[in-house]
């Protein structure tokens, strides 16, 4: 197994399927923490974090902040109204500015793809992405695989559909690159709008129908509806999404009895999910929540931790 | 052009080491006489590999086995940045309640004593053990901290830029041994 080399996480695209087990197992260590009584360990006390969020974000800034709480790290909370970004300084400027307070951690959400690599090939800090325009969302896909392997053991194999507004999304980019090369078969699934043919060639099946995949799935990952960034063309209606794609009661008693459900969040209730199956017995929506602050532990971890991890 | 080149000078032998781990099996057993309240947790990587046959020895003096456990420390030594380099985390093991517990924590080679400073956070970070011995095979003396181990299975007097290097044959592949290990230049 090749060791940890790298100061940034900008996305799943560029890692080894070795680097990605030891994120993830590097995560199962540190779950274990947040079952202890004093759930604080000092690997990164001294380091200063960053939650640098140009796009509004509640999950995911606490998640990281926790994470870094946990490992003794300190931290500060940018959020775009509150930054000089909004008088017109530029991103590098602002970076600039967070490295020149010793900061050496960035964990960056923007709207723009690319943005964390911009930073990370300009600055000495760790940059993290959490979350780049439609590009990548790291962190979301890891905790998504950790989730589906802590659940099955393992993914090779398996059959995992995603469902939804895939265009747009940096999760299920991030998925996809991780689910490929850890063995598991991917299919898509959406309005040809949202999923174009031509997401077949990462290697993943193309589906325009969810009945399509009940039966066969041992994961379906939901995709939130993004309100945001839809435009009337791409998009039917309401009515017609959840009638084409909506995960009802009547189809989650068609998946397999172990067929786990999974959403990123935040849920539309209704829309992409019924409530009941959101809550019912293979819903995994809330241990994803749970999950991914051990996964932003593991990569803070490994990120912060100077030279690397040898082989 | 001066080159580095390594000599190695074997302090001990795979019977030397069965013999030492049997001993400290030995004197574990005489100083506790509730096996059932023992746990011997090991510090990862070699530790738990010497807290195993530990507990091979002590089943095979007294007929119970005690509980097994794993101390990670990675994550709670406080000298990140200062090594510059990580060491994996693997979760640790320990029983659910503590209180009433005598741990004998177990590594492979003692030397500064900041694993254990470590491994005693990660501990009380659990519970409250009744009591926490430390057991060694080698004590390679160089104490930062104030520490001591209750159980030795050899003293290996060593020079600060010598290193020991501990191999099992079930991990490592290559005969169990220890060896002092130094940089020559030739």
């Amino acid at each position: 197994m090749s060791g940890w080399t790298r100061k940034d996480l900008l996305g799943l695209d560029e890692l080894s399927a070795d680097e990605l087990r030891i994120i993830l197992d590097t995560a199962k260590a540190f779950k274990g923490v947040g079952e202890r009584s004093l759930k604080k360990v000092p690997a990164l006390r001294g380091h200063t974090m960053v939650n640098f969020f140009v796009e509004p974000s509640t999950r995911t800034r606490t998640s990281f902040e926790l994470a870094a709480m946990r490992l003794s790290a300190d931290v500060v909370n940018i959020s775009a109204t509150a930054s000089s970004l909004q008088k017109g300084e530029s991103l590098k400027d602002t970076a600039l500015n967070l490295e020149a307070l010793r900061a050496d951690i960035i964990v960056l959400r923007h709207s723009s793809a690319g943005a964390s690599r911009f930073l990370a090939e300009r600055l000495k800090a760790s940059i993290i992405n959490a979350g780049d325009g439609a590009h990548e969302h790291p962190t979301q896909g890891l905790l998504d695989i950790f989730t589906m392997i802590e659940k099955r053991g393992s993914l090779e194999g398996a059959e995992v559909a995603i469902i939804g507004d895939i265009l747009f999304s940096r999760v299920a980019r991030s998925n996809i690159y991780a689910l490929n090369k850890l063995g598991a078969k991917v299919t898509l699934v959406g309005p040809s709008t949202l999923v174009p043919k031509a997401f077949e060639k990462l290697g993943v099946k193309v589906a325009h129908r969810i009945d399509d995949i009940l039966e066969t799935a041992d994961v379906v990952n939901l995709l939130r509806i993004q309100h945001e960034r839809q435009r009337k063309e791409y998009f039917p209606g309401i009515g017609e999404y959840i009638k084409l794609f909506g995960l009802t009661k009547a189809r989650a008693e068609r998946l397999k009895p172990g067929c786990l459900i999974m959403h990123p969040g935040p849920i539309n209730r209704g829309v992409e999910i019924d409530s009941d199956v959101a809550d019912g017995d293979q819903s995994v929506i809330l241990e994803q929540v749970t999950n991914g602050l051990a996964v932003r532990m593991a990569v803070l971890y490994l990120c912060a931790g100077g030279v690397g991890l040898p082989s | 052009m001066s080159q580095e080149q390594l000599e190695t000078l074997l302090v001990m032998d795979a019977d030397a080491i069965r013999k030492a781990i049997r001993r400290i099996a030995h004197e574990i057993v005489e100083r506790n006489t509730d096996l059932s309240r023992l746990v011997i947790a090991g510090i990862p990587t070699r530790g738990v590999e010497v807290a195993k046959r530990i507990l091979d020895h002590i089943e095979q003096i007294e007929g119970v086995r005690p509980e097994f456990g794993v101390v990670d420390v990675a994550m709670h030594r406080d000298d990140l940045r200062r090594r510059g380099r990580l060491t994996a985390v693997v979760p640790t093991e320990l029983p659910v309640d503590l209180d009433d517990r005598v741990i004998v924590l177990v590594d492979d080679v003692l030397f500064t004593g900041r694993s254990c400073r470590a491994a005693l956070d990660a501990i009380s970070s659990f519970g409250r053990p009744a009591r926490v011995q430390y057991a060694v095979l080698v004590d390679r003396g160089h104490r930062e901290l104030p520490i001591r181990a209750d159980y030795v299975g050899k003293n290996v007097p060593t020079a600060l830029e010598e290193k020991i290097r501990v191999r099992f044959e079930n991990l490592d592949s290559v005969p169990d041994s220890v060896r002092v290990v130094r940089a020559v230049k030739s």
